[in-house]
Order: C-alpha cells, then structure tokens, then sequence
C-alpha cells in the first residue's frame, strides 16, 4: 500500500522535476527574481494540505498548528502574487523600432 | 469511503488543472512578454486548488480556515508591497514563512499519527520536518543578514564544520531511530530543536556576498520539504509545486555559484570575506587617476558606445532614477548605452535587473554578461557605478586573489574606464581592485547618485537644451 504510494510520488516528483528544469533553464536571468517570488507563491500551496488538517480539527494541537500554517502559507499566496505581478509590470521595452 | 467518492474525483480533477497551470505559469516566465500572463496562471491554479480543497470531505469546520485565511491575506499585502531594493529579504522571509507552515504541518501529522506511522511515512515526514526547520530558521537569518538587522559579517570560530556536521548527523540519528520506533514521541521535539539549531548555524558563517547564492539554495530547500509533504499527505500536486520549486531553487543556486567560481559546499562551509586583504594591505598607495563631473560628461557625450556597469552600491544610494537620467541624455545625443548585469550583482539573483526597471530603463538594453563581455573591447566608456568585485580583473590575472576565476565583466578592456566610489577603500568582500590602477581608468570620486546627477547637468546644460 504504501509502498506504491512512494512509488507513484517519485514518478510524479521525478516528471515534476525535469520539466521543472526544461522550463526554469529557459527563463532569462532578466527575471531571476520574478521567478523566485513566483515559484514562493506557488510553493505555498501547501496551504491546501494545512487547509485540510485545520478542518479536520482532530486535536487542538493540530488545529492550532494548522491555523499558523494556514496564515504563512496564505501570506505567501497573497505576497508572492502581488510583488512578482508589481515587479513585471515594470519590465519595459524600449519601443520596437528602438534602434539596435 | 464510498459515499465521499464523488467530491474527491472532484478535488483530484482540479488539482491536476493547477498542477497544468503551475507548469504553464513557469514557462509563460521565460519572456518578459508573456511573463504577467504566468502570474495569472499560477494565480488561477492557486484559487482552483485552495477551492477544490475546501470540498474535502474531511472538513467539519469552516470558521478557523477564514480567519486564518483572512489573517494571512492581510500579512500578505504589506510583504507584496514592500520596495525594490527589500525584495530579498521578503524572498527570505517568505520562504521561511512557506517554511514553516510545512514544518507546522508535519508536526502535526506526526502526533496525530504517532504511534501508528509506518516507516516510509515517518521517513518522509522526518525529511520533511528536518528540511523545513532549517529552512525557515536559516531564511529568517538570511533576511535578518539582508535587512542589516544581524551583522553581514560571517560570523566564524574553530571547527564550526565539524559542529554544525555533528548536529545534522544527530538529527539524521534521531530521524531514523523514529522512523524504527515511531512510538518514541518524546524524541521528535530534541529532533526538531536540532534541525531549527542547525538552520542558525547553518547561515552565520555565510557573509553578505553570498547572499544571492544562499537565497537560491534556501529556496530549493523549501521545495523539497514541500515535495516531502505531499509524499506526506499524499498529494501530487504538492508534489508537482514541490519539485517544480525545488529544481527552480537548484538552477539558480548552481547559475549562482558558477558566477562567483564556488562550488555549494564551498559557499555553505567555507566563509568567504575573511578578508585575505590582509595579503592586499601591503600595497602601497599607488597613483590613480581622477576626473571630475565636467570631464566624465565630456568623455561620454563624446563617445558611441557606453556601457553601464551597475552593482549595489547603485541601489543603495538610490542612484538608478539618476542614472535612467544619464541614459535618456546620452540617448538623445545618439550614444548607444546599454548595462552589464553580473549575475550576482543585487543580493539575489536578477536583483539587479528589477531595480533598473523600476527606474524605466527599457529590459531590452540590460545585457547578461556572457552576451555583452566580447563586445567591450568596442566599447569606448564603460561607466562601473557601485560594483566593485564583479569588474576586478585580478579574478583572470592573479591566481593568489581569493577572487581568482570569477567571471567577471571585462571592463578594463574598453577604451575608457570610469568608476564612481566614494573612495578607495575595497569592496564588500575586502578585495584590492587593480582596475583603478589602471592607465585606462578614470575614478569619479563621490555619492554615485550626487555624481551621476551633476554628469546630467552638464550633458543635458551643456549640450544646447
């Protein structure tokens, strides 16, 4: 059982892996720090799995971590998505006919 | 289980769309064109996912989830609005923050499970714990370090390898002794004290040069214990954002070290700036030449092409409006200008290139160094305002510098060189540069933002306008 569980997750993280380096080698150093603020927003949706774990309220202990956890990751979110979307905003070209 | 079949199908579906916008989000980053259009990807994906979840059958309780979701919404806003020049220390701050809310949940898991957790699951879950203890205690002294709040120095004593070695070897110990025994819960917290010990030690030996390197590797880190967590949870799309992130983290980690000619352990174990300078301190005080403002003007006004080096010390004297100034008076007089970025120039990786946006300098002027180092010899002006290291030629010349194979900007092979500083004293990392000794190089003494400032005066006063 839960063997091919781990089974599975290291096909998934293993796929997840290459293509995550395919498209992040693409990426051009002019938006290194876009993609980190990009790539913290999306890591947190590991507020789906504290979500969860708040909801399920099992036990206080878990509620109350789960509570902290829910407001990092969620701050994250919000965080994450705002300064990256403020920052390409302002990236700029300079008009096409711009001479080279 | 049956029952609950239909609402799991359900969050399975959506969970594998955000998995496919995440992807797409990353990829739509490849260009600036497309870049906002991954933004709203990955923020599409974030509200399916976050949706889905709350359909989980599990869930008996709505009213804790909303008020941590609206607390972390209003934490949220200030971090998405701080400046320019503080965007790395909230990159820090929000990995220990993603960091941390897996380390919480982990911990979690562990004693509600415990002691019915098998062995693959408490080993995962002690990965996941360990990696995201350090992660998140190192982060927060990461954005202390940039914040100026803890000092920038590496902070270094005898045999520190060998302490910090030991406390991760203990963890590791402690780690596998659970995994046998998953009933011994009174050893999970010395566990999680050691890894968040560990993360402390871990960045204080690492100085303010590294910085960027160190962003990097902590941004893997938090991915990987992310990707543990949904190995935890069984969750795949954990697992996909995790690896995703992860992989992102090592790019820029080893693009990093490449750029500063350091492997990993060595950035992570061997301090750099213990300002070997002291070799350096025996120089006698050579002749330098200097220009003023007035000179400088005349200099560039009377060139074609200019290429502006900038470095840190640009951002911290506030001198990028100034010098999108300069760049739209040259423009005018028909001088082709463009800017070199070093990689690890800024103090996290494509710092550099935010802060000239934000000043309007248009993206496509601003040139990686591998694109714009075979053209200095053509250059007539390379203008180094701020940056120091990165344009040290000693990093090809002397094997004895601690600088030595850098890459760096080949500045002293254009026609002209001309370096604002406030003086002469080394840079960040206590290194002589011998590019100010140079018959090429001119130093402009002074505040990079006054000194730009009075060039513009006198290209734009001067010129007939």
């Amino acid at each position: 059982m839960s063997g091919s569980i781990l089974i599975n997750g290291l096909f998934i993280f293993m796929l997840a892996g290459f293509i995550g380096f395919e498209v992040i080698r693409r990426v051009s150093p002019l938006l290194h720090t876009p993609l980190m603020s990009l790539t913290n927003a999306l890591d947190a949706i590991a507020v789906v799995g504290a979500i969860v774990l708040v909801g399920e309220h099992k036990s206080t202990l878990s509620t109350v971590l789960g509570t902290i956890a829910v407001v990092a990751a969620t701050s994250n979110i919000v965080g994450g998505f705002l300064i990256t979307d403020r920052m390409l905003k302002m990236f700029k070209s300079s008009r096409p006919a711009a001479k080279s | 289980m049956n029952e609950f079949a239909g609402n799991q199908v359900i969050i399975e579906v959506v969970y594998l769309l955000a998995s496919a916008l995440f992807i797409l989000s990353l990829k739509w980053m490849s260009s600036p064109t497309t870049a906002r259009h991954g933004v709203w990807a990955g923020e599409l994906g974030m509200l399916l996912a976050i949706g889905g979840t709350l359909l989980h059958h599990g869930i008996v309780d709505y009213q804790w989830i909303a008020i941590a979701l609206v607390l972390g919404t209003i934490i949220g806003i200030p971090l998405g609005r701080v400046q320019m020049t503080a965007v790395p220390q909230r990159t820090a701050l929000s990995h220990a923050f993603g960091a941390l809310c897996v380390t919480l949940v982990g911990t979690a898991e562990f004693y509600l499970g415990t002691p019915h957790i098998s062995r693959f699951m408490m080993a995962v879950l002690s990965m996941e714990v360990i990696l995201g203890s350090l992660t998140f205690t190192g982060s927060l002294m990461a954005a202390g370090k940039l914040q100026e709040v803890l000092p920038q120095r590496p902070l270094t004593y005898k045999g520190q390898n060998l302490v910090n070695f030991l406390l991760l070897l203990i963890a590791v110990v402690l780690a596998v002794y659970l995994v046998l025994h998953p009933e011994a819960k009174q050893l999970y917290p010395f566990m999680l004290l050691i890894a968040l010990a560990f993360g402390v030690l871990l960045v204080i030996p690492i100085g303010g040069a590294d910085m960027p390197t160190v962003i990097s590797l902590l941004n893997a880190y938090a991915g990987l214990s992310a990707a543990a967590m949904g190995f935890v949870l069984n969750n795949k799309l954990l697992i996909v954002a995790g690896a995703l992130d992860g992989s992102s983290g090592l790019i820029l980690s080893v693009i990093m070290s490449k750029a500063m000619n350091r492997s990993f352990t060595n950035v992570l174990f061997g301090a750099f700036g213990q300002v070997q300078s002291t070799g350096a301190a025996g120089h006698e005080a050579k002749p330098v030449k200097s220009a003023t403002a007035e000179e400088a003007a005349a200099i560039l006004s009377a060139a074609n092409k200019v290429v502006v080096v900038p470095g840190y010390g640009m951002a911290v004297a506030q001198a990028q409006h100034k010098v999108r100034e300069l760049y739209d008076a040259l423009t005018k007089r028909g001088v082709d200008v463009r800017f070199a970025i070093h990689p690890v120039a800024g103090r996290m990786p494509g710092h550099m290139n935010v802060l000239l946006a934000e000043a309007d300098i248009p993206y496509d002027r601003l040139m990686d160094m591998d694109d714009i180092n075979g053209d200095f010899p053509q250059t007539d002006v390379a203008l180094v305002i701020g940056a120091n290291d990165v344009t040290n030629p000693a990093a090809r010349t002397d094997s004895t510098s601690p600088i030595y194979g850098m890459p760096i900007l080949d500045v002293d092979k254009a026609h002209t060189v001309m370096v604002i500083k406030r003086g002469m004293s080394p840079g960040f990392a206590g290194i002589d540069n011998p590019l100010y000794y140079l018959d090429n190089n001119l130093m402009l003494f002074g505040d990079a933002k006054a000194f730009v400032g009075s060039i513009v005066r006198e290209l734009t006063g001067g010129g007939g306008h």
